[in-house]
């Protein structure tokens, strides 16, 4: 027979009873329709993840005061001495392979223009921050290293309190009050999204030293900075200039060579293999969630096959009487099976995708349904087919034509 | 030995000390003990018995769908005790047209396609496959019903698809198991009547029934008892029950 012959033959079979064949395969249908929609939440969220952390940049450092040991308690996360100015002018000048580095300090502030206020964050930065950051301007200028260290009141607003405080209007130039200091827009931030659940472009960005003075309320030495930014040259490599980075910070620091670091530096890099070891779960989750329904759906196919086959033990003995040899009647009922499954494969598939569609919709959640899951939800109901359909066919392909066709 | 038909070199059929035991437990069944005939090519041959004389597992040798304990049985020549299980369907599929008692077509497809249900299962493949179940469609009579589905179809008519499946594989034998069982009398006759024009044209035709009315439409009758062939004699007109 040809494979076109196999498969009318096979329609023919599944047609006689569409409710039953429908049945039989809700195992693969509901299978491959949860693997479809698990997959297309799970590689929404990870693409999702995976442009915040492009957009956070891959070849920072961040670098925190830590916690300290004293006598025997150990504080919490900033109770160490805080970073200075000076910290950040040793790592400037000691380490290599540095493209850039900023100190910046945060703090929540309202803002004000005319009527109009926001609670926003605020940043207090070195003018390198927008190096470091790599994050362009969508209109009018970024303060320079002068500016910055001479205390002068200037703001560069993120594009979510430009539009809050603004609307179309344009910013530049206007003063707005920042916990009632006064300071002038120079210039506006382009969009950046969303990380780690946060608005990214909800901040406004100040001199450093002018926010320490005006906005930040006490600081513990006259020269403090929250964090220091660093931005790695490519051509360094990222471990080895954060391996320098702690060296010249344990010596400023005076550690001793055997006592903790006060202090931690971060790099995106980490936060990278954290997910894709969390990618990495979800996938084995996933595909043993799809094995086990496939399963459970291949057992279902191959006690229906069993069923139809003794059903048709006559017709079984027909064809063979006629000259049906046992491949043709193994091949029958495996294309019968296999169709059977791939039906139900590619019902699960649309299901899938429906639900995916609608979730996305009402929760707003991004779904992503790559080809590579279609293709094994395919492949993989295809091969429940054969694996579940062989042991019917078989049978069917023994039976002794003499029986068969006196069967009743 | 033959009573009826054309002689010729090679037997379409040739029983040597046929026999055949079955194995039920510890006990050995002889279903056929040293049958030996010839059909020839041409023939038209009943072969009657009461049931478990041996006459169906005479018939399912003759059909090539089982193979003689001892003894031998040659379709066109070949041995079929020699064969394994796909080169007997292979047998079956060119040289063997079965014709049965509950007709066994396939439900819920067409005329047409039943008839060319044994080409789909032949090597080398035909082309005109459509064409040929179209011109045994209309050798039956059924030119203007090829598209019905069983269901559709007289008994009568269901037994024609049938026993125009089983020529359209031109075979050397249509083998009829009881093929007037399951029709009344006036269909009967028009399938017996079938059979007849048939075999006129040259076909070989057997056919196994517990009728003498309906073995009476063959020109040779073969008679089987207790697994021996105690009869074999030329058919002349109606057959009655003193007569065998």
């Amino acid at each position: 027979m040809t494979l076109a012959e196999l498969i009318a033959t096979a329609m023919v079979a599944l047609r006689r009873n569409v409710l039953r064949s429908v049945l039989t395969t809700l195992g693969i249908i509901i299978g491959v329709g949860s693997v479809i929609v698990m997959s297309a939440i799970g590689s929404g969220a990870s693409k999702q993840i995976d442009a915040q952390i492009a957009s956070l940049g891959t070849n920072q450092l961040t670098i925190f005061p830590g916690s300290m040991n004293v006598g025997g308690r150990q504080g919490g996360a900033g109770s160490a001495p805080p970073l200075t100015e000076k910290d950040l002018r040793a790592i400037r000048e000691n380490v290599t392979g540095i493209d850039a580095a900023a100190g910046n300090m945060n703090s929540g502030a309202t803002v004000v223009v005319g009527n109009v206020n926001w609670v926003t964050q605020i940043n207090g930065s070195s003018a390198e921050v927008q190096t470091v950051r790599d994050w362009p301007l969508k209109s009018g200028r970024f303060y320079d290293a002068l500016e910055a260290s001479s205390g002068r009141k200037l703001a560069v607003l993120g594009s979510t309190v430009a539009r809050e405080l603004f609307g179309e209007a344009d910013p530049l130039g206007t003063m707005v009050r920042i916990n009632n200091v006064p300071f002038q827009v120079i210039g506006v931030l382009s969009e950046k999204g969303q990380a780690g659940g946060r608005d990214q472009d909800d901040v406004v960005i100040l001199p450093l030293s002018t926010a320490r003075s005006r906005l930040m309320g006490r600081v513990r030495v006259p020269d403090e900075i929250g964090q220091i930014l660093v931005k790695v040259d490519d051509r360094y490599e990222l471990s080895e200039v954060q391996a320098d980075i702690e060296r010249v910070l344990r010596q400023r620091r005076r550690i001793a060579p055997n006592a903790t670091d006060n202090f931690m530096v971060r790099n995106f890099a980490e936060f990278l293999a954290t997910r894709n070891a969390t990618t990495r779960t979800l996938g084995l989750l996933l595909a043993s969630t799809a094995a086990i329904s496939l399963i459970v759906g291949g057992i279902g196919i191959m006690n229906i096959m069993l069923v139809s086959v003794t059903e048709r033990t006559r017709e079984i003995g027909l064809r063979m009487a006629i000259g049906a040899s046992g491949a043709d009647i193994l091949g029958q009922f495996l294309t019968e099976a296999v169709l059977l499954c791939m039906a139900g494969g590619f019902l699960g598939l649309v299901l899938g995708a429906g639900i995916a569609i609608v979730i996305s919709t009402l929760f707003a959640w991004p779904v992503y349904i790559s080809p590579g899951v279609v293709l094994m939800a395919i492949m993989a109901s295809a091969s429940v087919g054969v694996i579940f359909g062989f042991v019917p066919a078989r049978r069917a392909s023994q039976l002794n034509p003499i029986e068969a066709l006196r069967y009743e | 030995m033959t009573a009826a038909g054309i002689a010729s070199p090679v037997p379409v059929v040739a029983a040597r000390n046929l026999c055949k035991t079955y194995q039920l437990g510890e006990q050995s069944v002889h279903a056929l003990r040293e049958v030996s005939f010839d059909i020839q090519r041409g023939e038209f041959v009943a072969i009657m018995g009461p049931s478990g004389s041996g006459k169906s597992t005479l018939m399912n040798m003759i059909g090539a769908l089982d193979v003689p304990s001892s003894g031998q049985l040659l379709i066109d020549g070949t041995d079929i005790g020699t064969l394994d299980r796909d080169q007997l369907a292979a047998l079956r599929n060119h040289t063997i047209g079965f014709v049965f008692q509950q007709f066994n077509l396939l439900a819920r497809t067409s005329a047409l396609d039943n008839v060319k249900l044994p080409l789909t299962y032949s090597r080398p493949r035909r082309a005109d496959a459509t064409d040929i179940a179209r011109s045994c469609l209309e050798k039956v009579g059924l030119a203007e019903r090829m598209d019905h589905v069983p269901s559709q179809l007289s008994g009568g008519q269901q037994q024609r698809v049938a026993i125009a499946r089983a020529l359209v594989n031109s075979p050397s034998i249509i083998l009829a198991d009881e093929p007037t069982g399951a029709l009344d009398s006036a269909t009967s006759l028009e399938i017996l009547q079938l059979f007849e024009s048939l075999n006129a044209q040259g076909m070989t035709v057997i056919m196994v029934t517990h009728e003498l009315d309906v073995a009476s439409h063959a020109r040779r009758l073969l008679r089987v008892k207790d697994g021996r062939l105690v009869e074999d004699r030329a058919v002349n007109g109606a057959l009655t029950e003193h007569q065998s």
